[in-house]
């Protein structure tokens, strides 16, 4: 690998409330090739937080600093606006938690898929369609065409989670952020999900990065791991390694899982040692 | 405890006619904890609220301690049964403090001693004095639910219903849930039915578990066979191997179509 696809150092994420600062991410450092890297964290550890600030989407009044923040050599923090168009949906994506509130609900999805398209790619109009068909039916769409003219709410949540999988890979991107791709769907069904994305990933040579709050899921789908707590990166590691996880915040994250193999009772709960957070 | 015999529930009619849940059985013993299992669309929730009134019972029988249920249920029942929802930022009330929340069951049923009464639900739960007159905005999900399971404990039910109770919460906290859930069981001699789409947290809180699809049951299996693997159908086979986390190649699980 000659050149890291992104670079992120010393990323920091700042909120001015009422009640002072909030600082939601603080001092994220990374970097990302065309590999899967999972971000793992509770509720409120920063980690969806850390990739909107990749995206530039962090929402007001939020503040985001960084040493450096660039994806394939570009500067991200001192692009342009239409250099960040051009980056965001062409060669960075994001799938979102939920299809019912991430896609259009008065657009077909077909539309939908045309318009991203569109929006980066000079094609005509029958061209994008089919681009869009060929891409329903990579995301393992079983009839293409009905799906292309249905409307969101026409469709179960693991098709509009596919959907929007589609949406997001037409134009190609370099660099996929998913956060929470699955957390809305049924186990099975997110099994499938999550099989389709890891083909297209592997088959385009794409980066990932997942976030997510299941570590169990996380390591078995990603080559790498950040563990996030209190808005820093308490640990990275391999994601075959997990089980010599060397934070107590990890082993703690690890152990708390109820599992079918054994029968743990009182199933360990974690004791929060406040120096994690400093 | 409670014995249902060929549960059906039908919503809508004609062209909307769907039938959520077809000729389901169980039994479940006092002080026994039963899982029901699935996938969305299972049925599995609609069990349970058709056991506690919120879904039509449309043919046969829900026998709770030998007595056939009434529609619309009698006051009795509800201090027999209660509920805890999956949601805790969604099942209380936003603009009611812990203690307003705590108190309108006493109040329903004319309990005295609301004071006392409340003071010791929190405690049973795990949570002091002091989160009385919180709002639930000044409260983790964790402690949300906390409360939510204390609201469904005050009136010292017999049974409790349990949809998917943990699964809005993170994994430490899950943890912290089901420790309690366990704990108050023990104390209480409570009986549990437990709906989740999770094997592992059935398998840990419960004894027996019954797997549901389209609304119909699979098997009725016991925790233990579940965790020595023997003795299932596909279907349940597929849902331990995708509660085991994702593999890059899967031996064909038998899932459901997506539609």
């Amino acid at each position: 690998m000659t050149k890291p696809l992104l670079e992120v150092d010393d990323l920091r994420v700042r909120f001015h409330l009422r009640t002072g600062i909030v600082e939601a991410v603080r001092g994220v450092s990374f970097q990302l090739g065309r590999e899967r890297l999972g971000i793992v964290g509770e509720s409120g550890s920063g980690k969806s937080q850390t990739g909107r600030a990749i995206l530039g989407l962090t929402p007001p009044p939020g503040e985001v600093t960084a040493k450096r923040l660039a994806f394939d050599g570009i500067d991200l923090q001192t692009a342009s606006k239409r250099t960040l168009r051009h980056l965001r949906g062409g060669r960075i994506s994001m799938v979102m938690q939920d299809p019912k509130y991430s896609l259009n609900p008065v657009m077909t999805i077909g539309e939908q898929i045309i318009e991203a398209y569109r929006a980066h790619a000079r094609a005509s109009r029958a061209e994008a369609r089919d681009k869009a068909l060929a891409m329903l039916e990579a995301v393992k769409m079983r009839d293409p065409g009905r799906v292309f003219s249905l409307y969101p709410h026409e469709v179960s949540g693991g098709m509009g989670q596919r959907a929007m999988i589609a949406m997001m890979l037409v134009t190609d991107p370099d660099l996929l952020i998913a956060d929470e791709p699955t957390s809305a769907l049924d186990v099975t069904v997110s099994m499938e999900v999550l099989r389709i994305l890891d083909e297209l990933v592997a088959e385009r040579g794409m980066g990932l990065i997942f976030i997510s709050h299941d570590l169990k899921l996380v390591s078995s789908f990603c080559d790498r791991v950040l563990v996030m707590y209190a808005g820093r990166v308490v640990e990275e590691l391999e994601a075959r390694n997990l089980r010599e996880a060397k934070h107590p915040y990890t082993q703690g994250l690890m152990r708390c899982l109820p599992t079918l193999a054994d029968d743990v009772r009182p199933l360990p709960t974690l004791n929060r040692d406040p120096s994690w957070a400093l | 405890m409670l014995d249902i015999q060929n549960l059906n529930v039908v919503f809508g009619t004609g062209r909307l006619r769907v039938e959520a849940v077809k000729n389901v059985s169980f039994s479940v013993d006092a002080g026994e904890s039963y899982g029901l299992v699935g996938e969305s669309g299972s049925g599995k929730s609609t069990v349970l609220r058709a056991i506690c009134g919120l879904a039509p019972i449309t043919g046969g029988n829900v026998r709770v301690d030998g007595k056939e249920v009434t529609t619309p249920r009698s006051r009795d029942f509800y201090r027999t049964v209660q509920m805890v929802f999956q949601d805790p930022y969604a099942s209380l009330h936003p603009r009611h403090t812990v203690d307003r929340t705590l108190s309108e069951p006493l109040a329903i049923h004319g309990e005295k001693d609301a004071e006392t009464r409340i003071l010791q639900a929190l405690k049973e739960v795990g949570l002091g004095p002091s989160f009385r007159f919180r709002y639930p905005h000044q409260l983790s999900g964790g402690q949300r639910q906390r409360i939510a399971i204390a609201r469904a404990l005050i009136l010292r039910p017999k049974v409790l219903l349990l949809d998917e109770p943990t699964s809005a919460l993170d994994a430490s906290v899950q943890a912290e849930i089901l420790n309690l859930l366990d704990d108050l069981r023990r104390r209480m001699g409570l009986t549990y039915i437990l709906v989740s789409h999770d094997l592992a947290v059935v398998a840990h809180l419960c004894e027996r578990l019954l797997v549901m699809r389209h609304g119909e049951a699979v098997e009725e299996t016991a925790s233990n066979a579940l965790r020595s693997g023997k003795a299932m159908s596909e279907y349940t086979q597929s849902l331990i191997q995708a509660s085991q986390g994702f593999t890059r190649h899967p031996s064909q699980p038998a899932h459901a179509p997506i539609v």
